[in-house]
């Protein structure tokens, strides 16, 4: 294949960073969940819980 | 529009600014899109290396479109609903509005910098370079710093109203840019070429190369759809949790 180094470099970084991407975006959604969750454990209620969800 | 009419509308509309109706029926959405972005990915990837012809020009390098274009697209395409998002806080007031915006902005801003990226890649071995500081590729950095900006302007304010209402100014002032980057290669002499896919008469490619091209790029917005979507759930929990940190800081103070 013809330039594969450049293309292999392209794929890789596209690759690298999505995959990051998709993992900080995961991660930081386990994150705010669990501490809306321990709030909510220690009996913490927002104000308009009854009324929406 | 009957009265009936306009107040189910209405209703509708009201119904999906809501943050709580909005966790509701996104939940659902999210495993599917993934899946669906994952599974044309495979079939994306797959015609790209195994199916795709080489260009009669670039030979190989032509595998690199198939990265190079759907993150370009997206670059523009994720600011395109960070301006409709600034433009739906500004005028529309809905809640939604700015943790849209807020959650894209990170993603726009990984798509812009892998655009770069995969362009300075294919730039070398066909135009001798990976960097020219012509319109295209300097109007793309700017987009990329305008991400940046934006992220930055967020993370500057603890109050995320005020700073909904500053960074949607911000975004709809940025938003001059685009244009910018897209009639670019018409407006000044440049390395990169002209538009190649949305042509008056019509893409001048062949379909060998254009579909895995077509399927990269709905693979890829499926994918910020997806990430999208589950950003924009966090923000809601995230305020929902500073809103009960504080609630929880007032009651031990009066305590």
């Amino acid at each position: 294949m013809e330039h594969a180094v450049f293309i292999l470099w392209a794929y890789l970084g596209v690759a690298v960073l999505v995959a990051a991407l998709v993992l900080y975006v995961a991660w930081d959604a386990r994150r705010v969940a669990a501490r809306l969750k321990a709030l909510e454990a220690r009996g913490i209620r927002r104000r308009s819980a009854g009324k929406a969800s | 529009m009957t009265l009936d009419a306009a107040a189910k509308k209405s209703n509708w509309f009201s119904r999906l600014a809501h943050p709580g109706q909005f966790l509701s029926w996104s939940r659902p959405l999210v495993l599917p899109l993934a899946v669906l972005s994952a599974l044309l990915f495979a079939i994306g990837l797959w015609l790209s290396f195994f199916a795709s012809p080489e260009d009669y020009q670039m030979g190989d390098m032509v595998r690199v479109m198939y990265v190079h274009v759907p993150n370009a697209w997206l670059s523009q395409f994720v600011y395109g609903v960070m301006a409709v998002s600034a433009l739906g806080t500004l005028v529309w007031r809905h809640p939604l509005a700015d943790v849209a915006g807020k959650a894209a902005a990170p993603l726009g801003a990984v798509f812009t910098a892998l655009a770069l990226y995969t362009g300075a890649l294919w730039g070398r071995p066909t135009w001798g370079t990976f960097w020219e500081w012509d319109g295209r590729m300097t109007s793309t950095l700017v987009l990329l710093l305008i991400y940046l900006g934006i992220i930055a302007l967020w993370r500057a304010f603890d109050d995320q109203l005020r700073a909904a209402r500053i960074v949607a100014i911000v975004t709809l002032v940025g938003a001059i840019n685009i244009p910018v980057i897209k009639f670019s290669v018409d407006w000044w002499n440049t390395l990169h070429q002209p538009a190649s896919i949305f042509t008056a008469k019509g893409p001048r490619m062949p379909l060998s190369i254009l579909t895995p091209l077509l399927i990269m790029a709905i693979a890829f917005t499926l994918l910020f759809l997806t990430l999208h979507i589950v950003s924009m759930r966090t923000e809601i929990f995230r305020r929902r949790a500073e809103t009960l940190s504080r609630q929880a800081a007032l009651s031990a103070e009066a305590n």
